[in-house]
């Protein structure tokens, strides 16, 4: 496969849309838990529980939710060879646990990769929607509006003091969790970040790494999401976490400001540095890999580094994981054999970029 | 400094928790943290789900003695699903949308504590299930206006909010089950 075909067919279109303050916000997503009231929750259930539920669904959930959004395609896990689940994981459409645990789970994918309902993880849908950039009040309209349709059809366990009832008691209210991701690299690099977080933890708000729950932070991407689910209303939450991170926002614009006036021949000799080894290197690790894939795009975002697109490193993050890279190769890779086909294909991407630039350039 | 599980070997790792500003630290050596399985270094896996259960079992009262009162709380189980409180401390999770009836005596410490002190939805409410709770939210504010307006001798005003609930009232028991 081409290159060029791979990635089209690799990145979800969302993607390459840059959305606002996408100089540090990589994307916002809005999920909401819901259960039905007459099913046993998938955690508990025989398997066959979530097979009438699934088979339910398949019939109910079949023509498009409105017109804009599109038809839905209904993909099963256990239709899915290992690769191909995990690069569902790798573009965060479905969850680690989906794949790994679920019975008879299965993911509701919007042609445009923007909404993903998995079905029969830890609850029995999961609505997720996703946009680039800090956009948290459109998802959430949109993440309702498929609520409301999801509704239409089926009967949600709810209860009126305890709102939406979701396995998980973290989960119970509004069964919503807000999140956006975020690229600290200045904060990370002035150790300011450190002293960040924990006020941000006594805000009812969780940092983690950019997977979710127990992921490490690679490449400076942090994802901020709200703790709280029950006793505030959805606005509130978006509205609370919305106000952090435009805060954390301008600490680490006036962070890399800072540095490009305070260490500017450092801060260029990091970033080139980075560059060099992204298009030269032979062999390289996934935590290198986002190292300095981190470092270039600060180097693009303060205007250090011209003639790369931002958005094809939003893209290598996500292509240089195991998951695509054997997909890519079209076969399964150890890990040796994955940092040299990791090392290929950004040098052959950065190459591509080069060649697109200077056709560009011979148009004009 | 020695470990504090077996009180020989010297403690060579040290954890920090904190929980709600609560600092507690643990020092302990390799061979202990090995027994406990969930400690050892380099593991990620700890989630939400280990640290919930870590809270509830943090309820469980020590005494286990057969006849105490509480000890047969924890042998209730959900009549839908068939869950025990016992499980759920191990799992985090509930089974069932009956469980949070079943439980609700011990629900409530548990929410508080994970949702900063709060216990009740204010959130969105389903479209369909959730009219009726709409139409009761409406009653209840209007009872307590119709209450001002008597004290304020304005009877005719509380007449017409009088009807108003009796309408609305009249719509909720046609609407419900």
């Amino acid at each position: 496969m081409s290159l060029q075909r791979f990635i089209s067919e690799a990145v979800s279109p969302w993607m390459k849309d840059e959305g606002p303050d996408s100089d540090i916000v990589m994307s916002s997503r809005i999920r909401f838990a819901r259960n039905l009231r007459n099913y046993v929750f998938p955690v508990l259930s025989n398997g066959k529980q979530n097979l009438e539920v699934l088979e339910s669904i398949k019939t109910k959930f079949n023509e498009a939710p409105n017109e804009e959004v599109g038809r839905l395609e209904l993909i099963e896990m256990e239709d899915l060879k290992p690769t191909q689940k995990r690069v569902l994981v790798e573009k965060h459409l479905v969850s680690p646990n989906l794949v790994e645990q679920s019975k008879n789970g299965a993911v509701l994918l919007s042609e445009n990769e923007t909404i993903s309902i998995m079905i029969n993880e830890e609850d029995h849908f999961r609505i997720q929607c996703l946009e680039a950039g800090l956009r948290l009040k459109e998802a959430l309209n949109l993440a309702n509006s498929l609520d409301d349709w999801i509704e239409s059809k089926v009967d949600y366990a709810f209860d009126k003091r305890k709102g939406y009832l979701t396995s998980c008691p973290t989960n119970v209210g509004t069964g919503m969790r807000a999140s956006v991701m975020m690229h600290l690299p200045a904060l990370v690099l002035t150790q300011q970040l450190n002293h960040i977080i924990p006020a941000i933890n006594q805000l009812g708000l969780v940092v983690r790494g950019s997977y979710g729950e127990g992921s490490e932070a690679q490449g400076n991407i942090f994802q901020i999401s709200n703790q709280i689910t029950l006793g505030k209303s959805e606005t509130d939450i978006i509205e609370d976490l919305q106000g952090v991170v435009m805060q954390v926002i301008e600490k680490e614009r006036s962070a890399r400001r800072k540095l490009l006036d305070n260490s500017r021949i450092e801060l260029e000799d990091r970033i080139y540095r980075s560059l060099g080894i992204l298009e030269n290197s032979r062999i390289i690790q996934s935590k290198e890999a986002a190292k300095c894939l981190s470092n270039v795009r600060l180097g693009i975002d303060i205007g250090l580094v011209a003639g790369i697109t931002k958005s094809i490193l939003n893209e290598l993050v996500i292509l240089t994981q195991p998951g695509f890279l054997q997909q890519y190769a079209g076969a399964s890779l150890n890990p040796a054999e994955r940092d040299i086909k990791r090392a290929t294909l950004i040098r052959e991407r950065l190459e591509l970029e080069k060649q697109l630039k200077k056709s560009e350039g011979d148009e004009r | 400094m020695t470990c504090q599980e077996c009180g020989e070997r010297p403690a060579t790792l040290h954890f920090t928790k904190i929980v709600n500003g609560q600092k507690t630290e643990f020092h302990i050596c390799e061979i202990c943290a090995k027994e406990k399985g969930e400690l050892e270094p380099g593991t990620n896996h700890f989630s939400i789900h280990n640290l919930l259960s870590g809270l509830l079992n943090f309820e469980t009262p020590i005494n286990d003695s057969s006849t105490h009162p509480i000890y047969n709380r924890e042998r209730q189980s959900c009549p839908k699903c068939g869950l025990t409180y016992q499980q759920f401390t191990q799992i985090g999770r509930f089974g069932c949308s009956e469980c949070y009836k079943t439980f609700s005596e011990k629900l409530d410490p548990i929410l508080k504590k994970v949702h900063g002190g709060n216990t009740v939805h204010s959130g969105k409410l389903p479209k369909r299930a959730g009219a009726a709770i709409e139409i009761e939210r409406k009653v209840q504010n209007l009872r307590t206006k119709m209450q001002e307006y008597i004290q304020q001798e304005e009877f005719e005003k509380a007449a017409e909010t009088r009807d108003l609930i009796r309408s609305l009232e009249h719509k909720a028991s046609e609407g419900g089950e």
